[in-house]
């Protein structure tokens, strides 16, 4: 009890400036963040340099909650490499590796099949009605890393979104009663 | 400050660096190690080689590979994915890259094997360009480690060649 009665003087006895002082230090934190990421978007040349894991589908290597690092480069799309592609119509990437391709010589058009290691059959259930093949520009990164476990933080905060909102009142209220 | 969240917040940040250290260290650790795979695969029969009804060829073979992959497991390493696959070049396609065969290496145990299987996936061209065709048989791998950087490679067998009529 005697913390709340504290946690409420203190709000009572803030400054003007000293809110505005702590609101931008909080912004900082948030445009920092934000520049890191876009920072990693250019560097690796995809759109979403790190994803999460979501299915089974490419176990034991690769469990859910488990964070992947991507790269896109302007090399050739070939076999047994692991992309992360998105399919016309669905806006979750999936991850898996590529099993099958067909360059064309000059144009450098390619054919591509994919397959989860620990699915029976190949990707062509999951691509758009009457999709055989996919194409270069489905394709977002390779996975060149990954690391285990850390990716549940996200998968929590997306499938219990109370969640997130504690813990941003939480941080909300931290900042707020912080006293420098 | 010798709150319970200034101490929170200093113990929980320092675990974060230190892990993420710890990680980065243990990836580095891989570029140390000494890596001398061996395999050799040999076309057992032909078995079909054949048009399909919409026009494209189907081979279906039977393999005997063998491997040694010991030498690329690592204290970081949780499994190595291996796949054979058959690359050829037609006048359609610059490069035909198709996996006939995979299986995943738990363990070091497992990475010195022999086996004799068909085709697990089927050989299909996009046309057909088959007969005759002179092709690679590359086994690739891919170290996925338990945390850090994934490595692949492959060694190119050529020399194979598929039959010059449809049987």
């Amino acid at each position: 009890m005697g913390w709340i009665g504290e946690t409420i003087d203190s709000i009572k006895s803030i400054q003007i400036r000293q809110l505005l002082t702590q609101a931008i230090s909080l912004g900082m934190i948030v445009t920092s963040a934000l520049i890191i990421w876009k920072t990693l978007m250019c560097v690796t040349g995809s759109e979403s340099p790190v994803v999460v894991v979501l299915s089974g589908s490419m176990e034991p290597g690769f469990k859910r909650g488990d964070i992947l690092f991507l790269h896109m480069s302007k090399d050739p799309i070939r076999a047994g490499e692991i992309v992360v592609f998105n399919v016309d119509g669905r806006d979750i990437p999936i991850v898996h590796r590529v099993i099958k391709v067909h360059e064309r010589e000059n144009t450098g058009d390619v054919d591509v099949l994919t397959k989860g290691d620990n699915n029976y059959g190949d990707d062509r259930l999951l691509y758009a009605e009457g999709q055989q093949w996919l194409h270069r520009h489905h394709i977002m990164g390779r996975a060149v890393g990954f690391l285990p476990y850390v990716g549940w933080v996200t998968i929590i905060m997306t499938e219990k979104p109370i969640i997130k909102y504690i813990l941003i009142g939480a941080l909300g209220l931290l900042v707020i009663t912080s006293k420098d | 400050m010798h709150s319970f969240g200034y101490r929170a917040n200093a113990l929980l940040t320092f675990s974060v660096t230190a892990l993420a250290f710890i990680c980065a260290i243990a990836s580095f650790s891989d570029k140390f190690s000494n890596q001398n795979p061996s395999a050799e695969i040999q076309i057992l029969n032909i078995n079909r080689l054949k048009k399909q009804s919409y026009g494209n060829d189907e081979v279906s073979l039977t393999l005997d590979i063998s491997a040694d992959l010991q030498s690329l497991f690592t204290w970081n390493t949780k499994q190595v994915f291996a796949f054979v696959a058959a690359e050829y070049e037609t006048s359609k396609n610059s490069l035909n890259q198709v996996s006939l065969w995979d299986v995943i290496i738990p363990d070091k145990e497992h990475a010195k094997f022999r086996i004799q299987t068909s085709n697990k996936y089927r050989f299909i061209d996009q046309g057909h360009n088959l007969r005759g065709r002179e092709f690679n048989l590359t086994l690739h791998w891919h170290v996925m480690p338990k945390t850090g950087k994934m490595l692949a490679d492959k060694i190119v067998m050529p020399g194979y060649s598929l039959p010059d009529a449809y049987k």
